[in-house]
């Protein structure tokens, strides 16, 4: 095949920092010109790489946020506590600066609007950012695929992505909203105020008699307690891809 | 901060960079037979373990918690060992050139 001789390993190549737009008090997207970029598919990730100047380097994954349909590509980064890539990441980095990285990557945890099953997306935190990416390709293709979100945060202000969700959710096209915050509620909440549990999934989630395809991605507590949960309502295995984060929410 | 085993656990897909500094394909969508308890699902699907500062990474079997898959960044390059797998199936995948050269030719002909 000819692209597989020309497209060989993963390499590092750099992209431009066009614009950066606040989601939250402590989550950022920036948006990147990538010279040569031939598109990813919904729920691929890039590694980036940070080099200081005495040598020393470190290296992240973070989700694509953007749609392939999009030209530029949007990383969304959640600043963690200690986290010497996302502390750069979302409090110093400006617009005109490069930055080092590599992908499209992965292969597993992946949706194109193609697959006519329902889509089941549960997500804690910023592991709605490949979710996020998977709606934005629906909505941009036009995909008749039933789609339904369950967004577990912190906090109400802490809802990543909140007015376009409401926005794909009021399109009227097939996409669901379900929200539930852990923390103190606004209010006028009309949303869950409790940890995703089996009982929510029972209501909200598809049944495993419609045959959805489901993503679980956030902190690993979240992802296994819910692919528990959905076992335990007779999903099939096969059914259920997750991305764990890893204990702190964020890559 | 002491920290479980358990909720340091991730998935197989977060090694999808790493393998591809040495597969030009990507190995986290392909299916693999564990060579201890022999259940085949895809390597994305299965248990790694990775702390940020350590120069390498450790895949097991989701179901036995076997090892299946060790990658070392290792100053005379990537080192891979694939002790535990008894095989790795490349038939249904798509190569990370083939999937970006598909998705822009489908750009191209929009």
């Amino acid at each position: 095949m000819a692209g597989t001789a020309l497209l060989g390993r993963l390499s590092w190549r750099l992209g431009t920092v066009v614009a950066l737009r606040d989601e939250t008090s402590r989550v950022r997207t920036i948006v990147l010109d990538m010279p040569g970029w031939l598109g990813h598919q919904p729920g691929q990730h890039v590694d980036v790489r940070l080099t200081a100047e005495d040598g020393y380097r470190a290296e992240r994954s973070y989700s694509i946020a953007s749609p392939p349909e999009q030209d530029e590509v949007e990383l969304t980064v959640e600043y963690l506590e200690d986290g010497e890539v996302s502390s750069y990441l979302v409090g110093e980095l400006r617009e005109g600066d490069q930055l080092e990285l590599r992908g499209p990557i992965g292969g597993y945890f992946v949706w194109t609007a193609d697959r006519p099953a329902p889509l089941q997306l549960i997500a804690g935190g910023s592991g709605v950012v490949p979710l996020m990416c998977m709606l934005r390709h629906r909505a941009a293709v036009g995909s008749l695929a039933p789609a339904r979100l369950l967004y577990s945060a912190k906090t109400h202000d802490q809802i990543i992505y909140a007015d376009e969700l409401e926005r794909l959710a009021t399109a009227d096209d097939g996409f669901e909203l379900f929200e539930t915050v852990t923390g103190i509620t606004p209010p006028g909440w009309t949303g869950y105020s409790r940890r995703i549990d089996q009982q929510m999934l029972a209501t909200v989630a598809w049944p495993a008699a419609a045959r959805p395809t489901s993503f679980v991605c956030g902190p690993t507590s979240l992802v296994e307690s819910v692919a528990t949960s959905l076992l335990a309502l007779d999903h099939d295995p096969a059914s259920i891809k997750t991305e764990r984060f890893g204990p702190t929410g964020g890559a | 901060m002491a920290m479980s085993d358990d909720e340091l656990r991730l998935d197989g897909n977060a090694l999808a960079g790493d393998l591809g500094e040495i597969f030009a394909a990507d190995m986290t969508g392909v299916s693999c037979r564990c060579a201890h308890c022999g259940r085949i699902d895809a390597m994305g699907s299965q248990h790694l373990y990775r702390s940020p500062r350590a120069p390498g990474a450790v895949l097991r079997c989701a179901a036995c918690g076997g090892l299946l898959l060790v990658f070392v960044r290792h100053p005379g390059g990537p080192l891979l060992s694939l002790w535990g797998l008894d095989w790795v199936q490349v038939g249904s995948y798509r190569t990370q050139g083939q999937s970006e050269a598909e998705s822009h030719a489908e750009r191209e002909q929009r």
